[in-house]
């Protein structure tokens, strides 16, 4: 052991944690602990007052080294560096043990082991705490260049957004024109704006642009390089083009649910989605029709493809109940007297949107409630179609609505793009859209430094919410590439000249040709550069004298770690 | 130090004790997301996140089985790694020289695994811990280390 003097940290967080690890119990078993001056729960170690608590603790305990016990490190290793830097401490004397995500939430069914397990991780953080270094980081130059992938509203309002901010911008969109799903709506809720003159809007301001450039018929196939300084190649029809980036925005928007044959009367006559409803409804002018024939009467079915415990998606994609809601007053304005029954399970017109569903009530539209259980029925019946619905509110009585149209109002489903999933390898989360790293307090960004996500493509959003999304990608992005440099980890490889024989293995080893010869008193060794190293560690397992470190996970803070949390069998 | 009790209720019966080397930048990240899905597999798998896990000494694999440790699960990143293209190689290599170290121990070498976990192997990572642990129970105490 050495003098090290160590403030350990349980966090409860609020109940993820405490409800299946006993953290009274870890901090008891580890408060005796050699090095641990100081060990505390708290129920949400992120909170200011126990970030203040902790700089109190390292300025009044004079303490050297922290351990905070809580969530993942993707979510919060910066936050605690942060603390100790505000506390005079060098930030990689910390230590964060993934009590969360790696112990309580996997563990769920078995608290009392769940404990056990939580003990012996925060002993392996005191052990790693024992043994860090001060470090400090490196700098590299980064690129005023921002790669958008996608142009439809998202893609376009971060372009602009980052335009003005005085960053350059490439889009790149797979289609062979810009604009995206808004780019072909007309009237759109709440305020009947109209989605082609908004797409149209966006592109003429981008054409006076001087440092934005969108490549139609583009895909991105390869990305490399860091963050503030990535290499991408985009095929443009074909021809592939370099591109040399800082920051990549990904706004590939969404698709919709498609149902299956016959789910609803999908495929029958008269049975449409809710987007070929309301290209219906964009397009000609006076009373609808539907297929050369009058439409009187309107029959919608709510959550195709949504919220459903079997088939579809699990989510409620939120944006389509006001769409539908909206497309409805479009097409009662075009067709008065029109007929429209709106067969729900629950209506969620959130925020300003509850007065879509409050005109439509107004102006006629019917609203009936059935369960998930017992789905309306769509048959063919004398030409048209016979919708079969249980009203629940009306004491589950049987009604069959003779309708000319029957539409599907569908969810929206995350875009599957193989090739980009694979060249950027940001993570999908179970919905299948693109994850952030936490939805409240790192919303736009990936695990992926440098790599942001916005729009439709990250969760069903309607425009307005894809458009705000985009201009927090833009700023992240710009926050970024403003700064002019990034600070590298000095997480590196490093050699014990003492013990090093040179043999050239980890030279060999080494891809980024980062280790060269230097001679030391009369023998000569080898050397890591500090600025090419990216601290993969490849070249220490090939050392035969075990000469080579890498900062941060070091052969003595691996051991006491695997000592901390040694097995006995009894 | 975790003591390998026989008192666990009934239905978990003993649990194999895994180490998993995983990686801070990607398979973390999987493993991570298995539980925030709450998918379950055994409280005897710790972990020790590495950068790559080209990185890892077959001496730590040693190490570990010698502190009591039933198996070594290496969480690799495939082709993911960020930093090295032929990091699946590089770790296999590293593999098969802590396997024969493990054979002249007399240790089973079927005692340490390694399988790409990328960042959204949530499923794939739980489903490799109920198998591990059952090919770790078939395999009984007798080639442990020690």
């Amino acid at each position: 052991m050495n003098d090290r003097r160590l403030g350990v940290y349980i966090c409860y967080c609020g109940g993820n944690i405490s409800d299946y690890v006993d953290c009274e119990q870890v901090r008891e078993a580890v408060a005796g602990e050699p090095n641990v001056e100081v060990a505390k729960t708290t129920m949400f170690a992120c909170s200011d007052a126990t970030q203040q608590e902790i700089i109190d603790d390292i300025q009044g305990l004079d303490l050297d080294g922290i351990v905070v016990a809580s969530c993942s490190p993707t979510l919060h290793l910066m936050t605690f560096r942060g603390v100790a830097e505000r506390a005079g401490l060098n930030p990689y004397q910390y230590v964060q043990v993934n009590l969360r995500e790696q112990c309580s939430w996997a563990h769920t069914d078995l608290p009392a082991l769940a404990s056990e397990k939580a003990v012996a991780m925060v002993r392996a953080g005191i052990a790693k705490a024992r043994y860090t270094e001060p470090l400090q980081k490196t700098r590299i130059e980064t690129v005023p260049r921002v790669l958008v992938v996608g142009a439809g509203i998202t893609g376009l309002r971060a372009a602009l957004a980052l335009s003005d901010l005085g960053i350059s911008v490439y889009v790149a969109e797979q289609q062979e024109r810009a604009g995206g799903w808004v780019g072909g709506f007309g009237s759109m809720y709440p305020h009947d704006g109209q989605g082609r003159e908004l797409i149209g809007s966006l592109l003429t301001e981008i054409e006076r642009r001087d440092n934005i450039t969108i490549y139609t018929s583009a895909e991105l196939v390869e990305k490399s390089g860091n963050v503030g300084d990535f290499s991408t190649t985009l095929e443009v029809s074909g021809e592939r083009i370099t591109l040399n980036v800082g920051a990549i925005i990904v706004a590939t928007g969404f698709d919709v649910y498609q149902p299956e044959a016959g789910e609803y009367g999908h495929g029958s006559a008269d049975v449409i989605t809710l987007p070929e409803f309301k290209q219906l409804v964009d397009e000609g002018e006076g009373p609808l029709e539907y297929r050369g024939k009058p439409v009187r009467s309107v029959a919608y079915v709510y959550c195709v493809g949504a919220r459903c415990q079997s088939n579809g998606n699990g989510y409620c994609s939120r944006y389509c109940c006001n769409a539908a809601m909206h497309a409805a007053l479009v097409a009662g304005r075009r067709s008065p007297g029109l007929v429209q029954y709106h067969l729900y399970r629950d209506i969620r017109t959130y925020g300003k949107f509850e007065k879509l569903f409050e005109q439509a009530r107004r102006e006629g539209s019917v609203f009936i409630k059935f369960t998930e259980q017992d789905p309306p029925r769509v048959e063919r019946y004398n030409g048209g179609n016979r919708v079969t619905v249980k009203d629940v509110l009306t004491e589950n009585r049987e009604l069959e609505l003779d309708t000319d149209l029957v539409v599907l109002i569908t969810a929206m489903e995350p875009r599957i793009n193989p090739t980009l999933s694979e060249v950027l390898k940001i993570p999908v989360g179970l919905d299948g859209f693109f994850k952030e790293i936490h939805p409240k307090l790192r919303p736009v960004e990936t695990v992926i430094d440098g790599v942001f996500i916005a729009g439709a493509a990250q969760a069903p959003r309607n425009s307005a919410e894809s458009a705000a999304s985009a201009l927090s990608a833009a700023a992240k992005s710009a926050a970024l590439l403003k700064r002019g440099f990034v600070e590298l980890e000095p997480l590196i490889a490093t050699v014990d000249p003492d013990v090093c024989t040179w043999c050239d293995d980890c030279s060999t080893a080494c891809p980024y040709e980062a280790i060269e010869r230097t001679p030391y008193g009369d023998r000569e060794v080898a050397i890591i550069s500090e600025a090419v190293c990216k601290g993969c560690g490849a070249c220490a397992p090939v050392c035969r004298v075990g000469a080579i470190d890498l900062r941060g996970s070091t052969d003595r803070q691996i051991k006491a770690m695997i000592d901390a949390m040694e097995v006995v069998h009894v | 130090m975790i003591t390998q009790t026989k008192d666990r209720p009934e239905e978990v019966g003993i649990q194999p004790h895994i180490l998993v080397f995983s990686t801070s930048t990607i398979s973390d990240i999987g493993i991570d997301l298995a539980g925030s899905s709450h998918l379950h597999y055994s409280p005897t798998v710790v972990f020790i996140p590495v950068s790559c896990s080209s990185g890892i000494r077959p001496e730590w694999i040693l190490y570990a089985l010698g502190r009591g440790f039933d198996g070594v699960f290496i969480a690799a990143d495939g082709t993911d790694c960020p930093f090295l293209a032929d990091c699946t190689d590089r770790t296999a290599r590293i593999v098969g020289r802590a396997q024969d170290l493990m054979r002249e121990q007399g240790i089973a070498p079927e005692r340490l695994k390694m399988a790409a976990i990328c960042s959204v192997c949530a499923e794939p990572f739980a489903r490799h811990m109920h198998q591990f642990a059952e090919s770790l129970i078939a395999l009984g105490s007798e080639s442990r280390a020690g």
